[in-house]
């Protein structure tokens, strides 16, 4: 089979003209794509200029940083960009120094804050403990002060007998003061306490609900007048809400130790200086009253 | 005149001190003391309180009935009330704020506790 048109075809003027006709079309088609062609190359030369203009631009910049000559106001702007650099830097450190001093006040603050509110603990304490020289007073003071501000719930203040040397309850809270076990001083926790002077906390504390043993108290702190011991303050349990002492419940051990002993003694001896006064006032009035006739 | 007038009921003389000692820094305010809930009472009817500040077991009257009787008069049934106690349990805590109690502190009390709590319900 052959591929080649018949020869009637080839030679009619129709086919003839419809040849010319394409042939037209390519041209223009190929015409254009010169033209683009030639478009693209001015294009892509203009290109080339300008990137070799940058790239002197460039190079141009690059000298004036590295070698420090350039124009003025390249110079005028890397100084400052320079020293506002500086500036942040100092900024930065400064900030950084304030934050931690601000940290350093704060705390100091919390710690002012909480000293403070030991202080006026202690201040209570000790002026609402010589405030009397009433001695039933200044016992229920002392309750007072253990219970609200130290925070027990049961516990017992026993006074010293010089002469039989034993320790017996006062005065007392959450229990019966006859339920108060007698102390020889020397002998178990309280006695040995009175003996040497020294306070006693049991270490750790029992938990919370722990049976109140009244042998086995949670404190134990004499009360002395210098290292004389007059009493103790014994606690066997704690309110529900307090679990263990801190900075200022030792504070204010030490405070109840020396100041409860001194109010106690000025108000026995104020007690018993007064009962003496009325006697001898009565003795007086029976010697210069005048016998009746 | 300070601009807070604030009621401390308490028995204790200790405590009475310690609060409002410690109620004193606060700015502008003026405290009053009461020493028990009858006490209280008479107070908190003559005068007018922005805070009033109570504790629980007082002879006379307690802190409980105290508490009941403001939130049921019509002048002051909406001033704040802060709970002092030594009653650290959950129902005498549940018991005092069903009655209307604004907050409850347990003692022994920590000062800036009872400031915050303080400067909170006065809005300062």
């Amino acid at each position: 089979m052959s591929n080649e048109e018949p020869d009637d075809k080839k030679k009619s003027p129709e086919n003839t003209y419809l040849k010319t006709e394409r042939g037209e079309e390519i041209m223009h088609i190929m015409q254009k794509g010169a033209e683009f062609t030639h478009e693209l190359i001015k294009e892509n030369e203009r290109l080339r200029f300008r990137n070799a203009q940058v790239e002197e631009i460039n190079k141009t910049l690059e000298m004036s940083v590295a070698g420090g000559v350039g124009t003025d106001e390249i110079n005028k702007l890397l100084k400052k960009l320079s020293s506002i650099e500086d500036e942040k830097e100092k900024l930065l450190e400064k900030y950084k120094a304030v934050e931690e001093e601000n940290k350093d006040f704060a705390n100091r603050y919390l710690e002012i804050e909480a000293e403070n509110n030991n202080l006026a603990n202690l201040y209570v304490a000790s002026y609402q403990l010589h405030s009397t020289l009433n001695f039933n007073e200044v016992l229920r003071i002392i309750l007072e002060i253990i219970i609200n501000l130290i925070g027990a719930e049961d516990f017992a203040i026993m006074m010293l007998d010089e002469k039989t040397h034993k320790l017996s309850a006062v005065a007392t809270e959450g229990i019966d003061q006859k339920d108060v076990p007698v102390s020889v001083q020397g002998e178990g926790i309280v006695g040995k306490a009175a003996k040497s002077g020294e306070n006693y906390f049991a270490d750790p504390l029992p938990p919370g609900g722990t049976p109140v043993d009244l042998n086995k108290p949670l404190v134990c702190i004499p009360m002395k007048i210098k290292e004389r011991v007059i009493g103790t303050i014994v606690i066997y349990k704690l309110l529900q809400q307090k679990e263990a002492f801190n900075k200022l419940d030792y504070e204010l051990f030490t405070l109840l130790a020396g100041h409860t002993a001194t109010a106690i003694f000025s108000s026995k001896l104020y007690s018993e200086s007064e009962r003496k006064l009325s006697t001898i006032q009565g003795f007086i009035d029976l010697l210069t009253k005048q016998p009746q006739k | 005149m300070a601009k807070y007038q604030i009621l401390v009921v308490e028995d204790s003389p200790t405590m009475r001190q310690l609060i409002t000692f410690s109620l004193k820094r606060l700015r502008d305010v003026d405290i009053t003391e009461a020493n028990d809930g009858v006490d209280g009472l008479k107070k908190i009817s003559a005068n007018k309180f922005d805070l009033i500040l109570t504790d629980i077991n007082m002879p006379i009257m307690d802190g409980i009935k105290l508490v009941s009787l403001v939130r049921n008069d019509a002048n002051n049934k909406d001033v704040p009330i802060v709970v002092i106690t030594t009653e650290g349990g959950q129902e005498d805590r549940d018991r005092a704020l069903a009655l209307g109690a604004n907050s409850y502190i347990t003692k022994p009390i920590n000062a800036t506790t009872l400031l915050d709590t303080a400067k909170e319900l006065l809005g300062m």
